[in-house]
């Protein structure tokens, strides 16, 4: 197979950004920052991070989430750890997200606008969440 | 513990970008016998005390979370290189940056799997942040060799924010054809 070039990427992200333009999105960013630290790799916070990439794919969420990494949240007991930032909803610290979890939360919080309670452990550090 | 190769790789670059590096470098060289791999920064560095500590489990320096009498990126990376007879190196200057280096032989049963490169390079770039991260990625099997280069910059020309999980699919497609055509010249 031919590797791709960067000119290929960027038209492909071009193609892309011009199907999103059809859509009415502005000022609905999604917020969902995984902790990536020695804690959370270890409790396969990378397995979550795929797996949230892939439903937020999965279910045409693309044009409104944005996906970050930070390091430890210092819940270290709970990982792998992600905070949701929204509209509508209270920010708020999961924790022990494994790759069904990450599915539960777009499909329930993301979409449906209800928290998992069994999974909620804090409300975020101001540091993390960008205004 | 971590579970396969590309998670110590992660979490290692992810000490360089907390360093507030402006540039940092991952080189991974595979061939049949060794996956090996280079993380470079240019960061705060740590002067030679910093250094020995480092590599002591029972410390941090708690600039992140204060009272954290732990840290153990370093030390999980150097224990499971010693039990599998492979290579670790680190060197610092305080001001200047960090390098790591480490190995490990494929063939040694308490090797741990490779795990998914694609994702991890996906994550490697994605960090947030203002700096430059470059990823050297080559592969040797018998006679057969390649390699392929990303470039952090490059690629937010390309895609906008990396953070924006559509320009994460396309990366990780992107990377994904880096990889299959890894021995196509």
């Amino acid at each position: 197979m031919a590797k791709m070039t960067l000119e290929e990427l960027r038209k492909l992200r071009g193609e892309k950004r011009e199907e999103l333009r059809k859509r009415d999105v502005e000022g609905k960013t999604i917020q969902v920052i995984v902790g990536m630290g020695t804690c959370g790799i270890a409790a396969g916070a990378k397995d979550t991070y795929e797996a949230l990439l892939k439903v937020v794919d999965e279910k045409k969420l693309s044009d409104q989430v944005v996906l970050r990494q930070t390091g430890c949240m210092g819940l270290c007991y709970v990982e792998p750890t992600v905070e949701i930032a929204m509209q509508g909803m209270p920010t708020v610290i999961y924790g022990k997200v494994n790759a069904a979890v990450a599915r539960e939360i777009v499909e329930k919080h993301l979409i449906g606008k209800t928290l998992l309670d069994d999974h909620i452990y804090d409300k975020p550090a101001a540091d993390i969440i960008k205004k | 513990m971590h579970y396969a190769l590309s998670d110590f790789v992660l979490d290692i670059a992810q000490n360089s970008i907390e360093a507030g590096s402006a540039s940092v470098t991952v080189r991974i060289e595979e061939d049949e016998a060794s996956f090996a791999v280079t993380v470079s920064d240019d960061g705060r560095g740590m002067d030679q005390a910093q250094l020995k500590r480092a590599l002591d489990p029972f410390y941090s320096d708690g600039r992140k979370h204060a009272g954290r009498r732990v840290g153990l990126g370093l030390p999980f990376l150097r224990q499971a290189v010693s039990m599998t007879g492979g290579g670790f190196a680190i060197t610092s200057e305080r001001g200047i940056g960090t390098t790591v280096s480490f190995s490990f032989p494929l063939a040694n049963v308490d090797t741990p799997p490779v795990g998914d490169l694609e994702g991890l390079f996906v994550q490697l770039l994605a960090f947030d942040g203002d700096y430059e991260f470059v990823v050297e990625r080559s592969k040797v099997e018998g006679e057969k060799s390649g390699s392929y280069r990303l470039v952090r910059s490059e690629l937010i020309d390309a895609l906008g924010d990396l953070g924006d999980s559509g320009s994460l699919v396309l990366l990780r497609e992107f990377i994904g054809s880096q990889e299959r055509s890894i021995f196509v010249p």
